[in-house]
This record gives C-alpha cells, structure tokens and sequence, in this order.
C-alpha cells in the first residue's frame, strides 16, 4: 500500500498535473510537492505527487552498487 | 511505450543482482537477522525469491509494514459497521475490500446492500461526496505516512470547498513508534532493519535515528532487487563495523528533509494518539487522529458504532508474524484452511500482507 509508481509530469496547471507512467497518462496532484516542474520525474501514491526522482541520485546509487558488486571498496 | 525511467533497467540488471548477491555470500561475519519492515519490500522480496537466494547467515524477516495487516480488527469492524449504515456511502483502497471482519467483511456487506467504492485516491472519494451531497462519504483512512499526507490533503481540500459530506474514519499508522514497540518484543532479536522507502520519502531519515540510538543499523531502501541488495550490503557492513547509523541507500527518492510540505499538512489536519495494532497492540503516539480543527470531517465522532463484539480470527497468527516471531508456514492454517480466496486473517488478503507474498512465491 505505500507502493508508489514513477512517472513524468508532462502537464501542469497549478496543482493539476498530467502525468504519464508507462506510455499511459493519468492525473495527479501535486499539492504535496509544489515544487514539482513539468519534465520532472515523480514518485506517485494514491494520486498525489510525494517525491521527486532525482536522477543525479540514481546515477551515483548505481556507480555505488556496480563498485560494491565489484568487490572494489571505493564504493564505501 | 516510453520507458518511464531511463535507468530503471540498472536496478534490474540480473548480473548486478548476482554480482551483489556473490559480496554478501563472501561476507564474514556474525549471523544476521534483519528486518523488512514494509509490506512492499515483503513482495519485492519474495517475487524475486532474494530470501532464499542470501547466504545462510543473513535471515531476512518480514514486519509490520502493510497497513491493511496491522489495522486492528476493532478498526475494521467499525469500518463495516459504518458501510451498514443509511445513507452513507462506504469508500476504501482496493485491499481492504476481501478483509474478514469479526462478523463479516466489507465484500459482504456490499452484497447486502451496502454502498462500498473502491477508490484509487481519496481525491475520488472526495469527488463521490461533492457529486451526491445527500449522502455521507466515509473514506477508510488506512496507511502509513506515504498515505496520511494524501488523506490530509484531502481533508484540508473538502474543508476549504465546504463538501462537509465527506468523511474520514481515520485508522492511519506510525512507522517508527512501531520499531521501537518492535525492539522490546521479548524472544525477537532483530539485528538491523530494512527501512521502507516511501514512508522515509515524507519523515526523512533522522524520523530512525532513536532506532539508530539504540543500536541498530538501519538503512532505508528504494524497491529493485538491486536496491534491496545494495541496501542488505550496508547493513552487514555496518553490522561487521560496530556501528549503527542511519543510510540511505533509495537517495533518489528520499530527501534528507523528507517532504516538509506533506509533513506540515499531516501535523494541520492529525493529531497524533495512542493507537492498537494488530500484534504489537497499544503502541503510544502511533497513529493519527483527526484534530479538532477538522472534526466536522471525522467518522469516529459523527457515527457511534458499537463493535464490543470484535475479536481476532481463531488459529490465525497474523500478530506473531507481523512482529516477525513466525513465518506463515508456522500458521496451521495456512494454505489449509486459509487461501488467499478463502483469507482467514488480513495478512493473507492484502496485496503485501506476508501470508499473501509466501503462498504467491515461497510455497
Ligand atoms: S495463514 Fe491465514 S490464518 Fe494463518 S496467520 Fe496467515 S492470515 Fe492468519
């Protein structure tokens, strides 16, 4: 139940957002995260937009776990 | 179809997973019990059969972490009681529709007359409201903080639009209250725990730090078999070092702050109580009441129901498994008595209830 799905806001008017997920659009608001842009990808739960996905961070999460499965320590 | 993110697939990746699976396998070090404290990880867990792919001295155990499963049933019988009544239109999330009641379950009381709606938001429910104003609204207010700020939000929003038919029975939960109730189960020693991604989204990590304080490892995880690994790496290391910190393994989707902006329409709109849950039972400050400000939108205090009747399902261990003390095939029901189209207990039922996740993928 606190499964949330990412998707992409690719409309907005204020706090109405058009978010796709998947080829499919659905709506979302984003009252819970007025700083939400369109372009950005967000977590969506029960209709409502609670996180963004920052991408920089997935990038550095990856470059740390290929280190860890690389048994390379630099990942630490 | 667009992908609907482009490194999605990373997190996927079968020679990450095995790469990673290979550092915990040559880990050295004491034997591990940890806990998955959320009910989708449970899923995440079991569907990709992670449990039984660790190496033995890493025991993965499932907790309190679906917020259908540690709804008391006292809770759930007023929910139903509820729908029973006149003109009053019934509305849930999909997984609690199949919940087993003392007396009956929601999917019954449809069947003999009750208005029930599953909504897929409580922004539905809303709309339910404002579309028929002859009848009351209640929404089932079930959930953990992931869910509580959405719920808020639509209070606030059927305050400000004067759609006073719309009400809440509010029965939502606390993450951390209930592992620090998880640390004094006597015969449970759980060594570190695997904290839930989408809650931490809105309380941010430091919401674990008293968990931390107390000597035990915590890492919050994002949902792919690779997060999962990577976060079950931390710990160990952690673990293997003595130390005990609060990690954040899922950075792209938690903030060090959480979200401010659902955490201040949560504090609004609740009140934070005393509350039961199914298995670790009175927990205080651990769920959320409906303040004063907002009470001509609360369920509890507009409709008086009686539900003294209430009990737990007989056989049914659903309390021992959700503080982690036995596993589903410890239960003499299950897969017995008890299937997922026959549930006897909520754990069964609900999509990320550990019944439910073992009988689909570890049986
Ligand atoms: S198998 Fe059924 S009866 Fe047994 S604990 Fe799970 S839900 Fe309860």
């Amino acid at each position: 139940m606190c499964l949330a799905i990412p998707a992409k806001i690719v409309e907005l008017d204020g706090a109405r957002a058009v978010v796709e997920v998947g080829g499919l659009t659905r709506e979302a608001s984003t009252v819970l995260l007025p700083e939400a842009a369109v372009g950005d990808y967000v977590l969506i739960h029960a209709g409502f937009a609670i996180s963004r996905v920052d991408e920089r961070e997935a990038r550095e999460t990856i470059r740390l776990f290929e280190a860890m499965a690389g048994g390379d320590e630099a990942g630490e | 179809m667009t992908m609907p993110l482009p490194f999605l697939d990373e997190f996927r990746h079968a020679d990450h997973t095995a790469a990673l699976l290979e550092t915990l396998r040559e880990r050295q070090g004491r034997p591990l019990k940890i806990m998955e404290v959320c009910g989708t990880h449970t899923m995440a867990i079991s569907r990709h059969g992670i449990r039984q792919a660790l190496p033995e001295d890493i025991e993965l155990i499932s907790g309190p972490g679906c917020p259908v499963c540690v709804t008391a049933n006292a809770d759930i019988d007023t929910f139903i009681e509820m729908a029973l009544l006149p003109r009053l239109t019934a509305a849930t999330f999909g997984d609690m529709l199949r919940v087993p009641g003392t007396r009956t379950g929601l999917a019954e009381a449809r069947s003999r007359g009750a208005d029930v709606r599953i909504v897929y938001s409580p922004l539905d429910a809303l709309e339910l409201a404002r579309a028929d104003r002859s009848r009351q609204v209640v929404f089932f207010g079930v959930g953990f903080e992931t869910t509580a700020p959405t719920i808020a939000a639509t209070i606030a929003r059927a305050r400000d639009e004067g759609i006073d038919n719309f009400l809440v029975y509010s029965a939502h939960k606390l993450v951390p209250p209930a592992l620090e109730a998880l640390c004094e189960v006597p015969g449970l020693a759980v060594d570190a725990f695997l904290c839930p991604g989408h809650v931490s989204a809105i309380i941010g990590p430091a919401a674990y730090e008293p968990i931390a304080a107390r000597g035990l490892p915590c890492v919050i995880s994002g949902f792919e078999p690779a997060d999962i690994l990577q976060s079950l790496i931390m710990l160990a290391r952690q673990a293997d070092a003595e130390r005990a910190e609060v990690e954040v393994q899922y950075g792209r989707g938690v903030r060090p702050e959480g979200n401010p902006t659902a955490l201040s329409l949560m504090d609004t709109v609740f009140t934070v109580a005393d509350g039961e849950w199914r298995g670790l039972g009175k927990i205080p400050a651990s769920t959320l009441a409906i303040g004063d400000e907002f009470a001509a939108h609360d369920a509890a205090r507009r409709f008086a129901v009686d539900v003294s009747y209430s009990r737990e399902p007989e056989g049914c261990i659903c309390g021992e498994i959700l503080t982690g003390l036995k596993n589903p095939r410890q239960c003499g029901r299950f897969r017995r008595s008890c299937t997922p189209d026959h549930p006897v207990g909520p754990c069964m039922v609900s999509s990320e209830g550990t019944c439910a996740a073992y009988f689909q993928y570890e049986s």
